[in-house]
């Protein structure tokens, strides 16, 4: 086990009490496996990930354990998880402009991440910069280290920033939504760069998404998140297979629309995801499930084993709930 | 099917300012037929010009060359109060419902201004026509006094396409209706544009990046690579056997989950990045990213042509020769069926 989250809690201080935007959350991620957080906005998915590299924001509050290698990470230094991010842990975020800086030629940026952490300098450094943006497949990638960010286009500045969060040799990667915003052809080559450098460096990824499709194309487990809450977890064959969790098969369909006859309505679920500080009471999904009864109502559903997986859920999708055993 | 708009030979230049003037072909000849009631899918990567054209057939911005045909009459060169009868039998709906909609204004607002602009007095019949729109796009019970930041992206989107169908219209532009949305609520307006056609019988172009979509709502496709239309016909033709080299690359970018899960699944990665407007390849546009590219390809623009069989149009020297067997492994393996020949 590369990484163990127990009880992870993260809330937001407000004047009458705190609101919960993750809710007591455990997961293991296992030693060179991609394991991929899928979630709607608000399902808290980008703080658990986030709170792992130690970049949640300084108004939450925390409280759970975040053990990596054996070392607890929540509420540690700041200075300590700094020498952590790029050298163990590697993050890549949606927005590659946003995350580069734009006075600054890209292959000082990406050599940078070396010297702070003291692994190289000066020419060395660069030299090292260009040979990692030739690994992210950049072409000519001499006279792209010495470019703007502006210069390049979307998709390099993508790998520019694999390059970055690469260099320092992390054994984890965190990437929250890295293909969402682009083009479909561009995603189809990113999604094949992170598994080829998976492979080359022996890389363990948490994915952050709400694409079911990158999902079905790279996750060896999955960890569906509801409203601040663990839906579903485990092993993502079974998990698209036969998703148990009600909200699990919502996005199940939803993802399926190349399989529905055409033109005909798809099997959508109603109303909309319950925002922060409005998670309503017992399960987080009982107002827009279409299985719900009175339990779920009231009742917050235990995360409980069933077959391959653990799920949160009084009355799960074709299954006899007298089967279910505690987790 | 009897047209209801027409787009004939529509370019759209744009002029760069910054770096020496230099033009950009932003729509380089296209042109599309909407019939009544039917819905055209447009598709292509950033750049391709699919938004652009959206605003041309809008009106919302001038055409350069070509001519704009809506329901018989040509208005390519009405303007301002001259098309506003025409305005109001099309309607536009956007990607982002929170940009696109007045953050200022209430609902009830934001509802009562197309009335407004059309110069359309209903008094006291407003207020239940307004409650009527919402309740047809789901949203009864909206409390019209709130404004946009109050709802989530999915309610906003709906606001907007009540907006859309105030003035009853005859077409609806929809933009990336449902990619900013998140996938349990993308199924939502999915079924919402469908219920709307088969209750009022009126035509959408719609514009996505999402192949999933455009192939489910869709009767008819029309691919786009660096402004012009280099693939079109029924949605099932072009979904099911694509010919063109770009279409089958981007069916194959995006398989279905089956496909995706079978190890022995392989996707045609394009190499290079969407292409750029402002810097377009002799011979055919797609040449330098095809992986059959010929001399032929590198020299002469192929035209679109009907496809023999009637069944198509085409911009491709080598389609269907070379192409079709291909795209007919495309088409199967994209839905995860074993592949009948190999690629």
């Amino acid at each position: 086990m590369i990484l163990s989250v127990r009880d992870l809690s993260i809330g937001f201080r407000r004047i009458g009490g705190d609101l919960p935007a993750v809710d007591k959350i455990s997961f293991d991620v296992r030693e060179g496996e991609t394991f991929v957080i899928i979630g709607e906005s608000g399902s808290g998915k980008s703080l658990t990930g986030m709170s792992i590299a130690g970049l949640q924001p300084a108004t939450s509050v925390t409280s759970g354990s975040i053990r990596f290698k054996e070392r607890e990470l929540l509420n540690r230094p700041d200075a300590e998880l700094r020498r952590m991010r790029g050298r163990e842990i590697g993050l890549i975020y949606q927005d590659p402009l946003g995350s580069l800086n734009p006075v600054w030629p890209v292959g000082d940026q990406i050599a940078e991440a070396l010297r702070a952490h003291g692994l190289a300098s000066g020419a060395a450094a660069a030299r090292r910069a260009v040979e990692m943006l030739d690994r992210v497949r950049i072409p000519d990638p001499a006279r792209v280290a010495t470019a703007y960010p502006h210069e390049i286009s979307g998709g390099m500045r993508q790998r520019a920033m694999i390059a970055m969060a690469l260099i320092a040799g992390p054994s984890l990667l965190i990437a929250d939504e890295p293909t969402t915003a682009l083009d479909v052809t561009i995603k189809a080559q990113m999604l094949e760069l992170l598994a080829e450098l998976q492979r080359e460096m022996a890389l363990t990824i948490i994915l952050i998404t709400h694409d079911m499709g990158v999902v079905a194309e790279v996750a060896d487990r999955i960890l569906v998140m509801y409203a601040g809450r663990v839906a579903e977890i485990g092993d993502a064959d079974a998990i698209m297979r036969t998703p148990s969790h009600p909200y699990t098969a919502a996005l199940m369909t939803s993802a399926m629309i190349s399989e529905a006859e055409p033109k005909q309505q798809l099997n959508a679920i109603v109303g909309v995801a319950p925002g922060l500080g409005s998670f309503p009471d017992g399960c987080h999904f009982h107002p827009r499930c279409p299985l719900a009864q009175d339990d779920c109502r009231s009742f917050v559903p235990p995360l409980r084993r069933l077959g391959d997986v653990a799920l949160a859920c009084h009355h799960p999708v074709g299954s006899d709930t007298a089967l279910m055993a505690e987790a | 099917m009897e047209p209801l708009l027409t787009l004939d030979g529509i370019v759209k230049t744009f002029t760069q300012k910054r770096g020496g003037k230099r033009d950009v072909q932003a729509v380089a000849g296209v042109s599309l037929t909407v019939g009544r009631g039917e819905t055209v899918g447009l598709v292509g990567e950033s750049g391709c010009g699919k938004s652009t054209l959206a605003r041309l057939a809008l009106k919302l911005i001038e055409p350069t060359a070509g001519r704009i045909v809506f329901d018989g009459e040509d208005i390519t060169a009405r303007h301002g109060r001259a098309m506003l009868p025409v305005r109001r039998r099309m309607q536009a709906v956007f990607q982002d419902p929170l940009a696109s909609l007045n953050s200022r204004m209430t609902i009830a607002e934001i509802l009562r201004e197309p009335f407004d602009t059309h110069g359309i007095k209903l008094g006291a019949a407003l207020q239940p026509r307004i409650r009527e729109l919402l309740s047809f796009v789901g949203m009864e019970n909206t409390d019209t006094t709130k404004l946009p930041p109050q709802f989530s992206g999915g309610q906003l989107q709906r606001i907007a396409i009540a907006r859309a169908l105030a003035l009853e219209p005859d077409i609806i532009v929809a933009d990336e209706p449902t990619s900013a949305l998140d996938p349990s609520i993308q199924a939502q307006i999915v079924n919402l544009l469908l219920f709307i056609q088969r209750q009022r019988q009126i035509s959408y172009v719609i514009i996505s990046h999402d192949l999933d979509v455009i192939g489910h709502v869709a009767d008819r496709i029309a691919v786009m690579y660096l402004g012009t239309i280099i693939e079109q016909g029924p949605a099932a033709a072009i979904m099911g056997s694509p010919w063109h080299p770009y279409t089958q690359a981007l069916l194959s970018a995006a398989p279905t989950l089956a496909a995706r899960r079978n190890p022995e699944w392989k996707r045609i990665v394009l190499t290079g990045d969407p292409p750029n407007p402002a810097n377009v390849p002799t011979g055919c546009r797609f040449h330098p990213r095809c992986h059959l590219a010929r001399d032929v390809c590198r020299q002469v623009e192929p035209p679109l042509r009907p496809s023999e069989d009637g069944g198509r149009l085409i911009a491709c020297h080598l389609a269907p020769e070379e192409t079709a067997e291909k795209g007919r492994w495309i088409g199967q393996a994209r839905l995860g069926m074993p592949a009948a020949a190999t690629a």
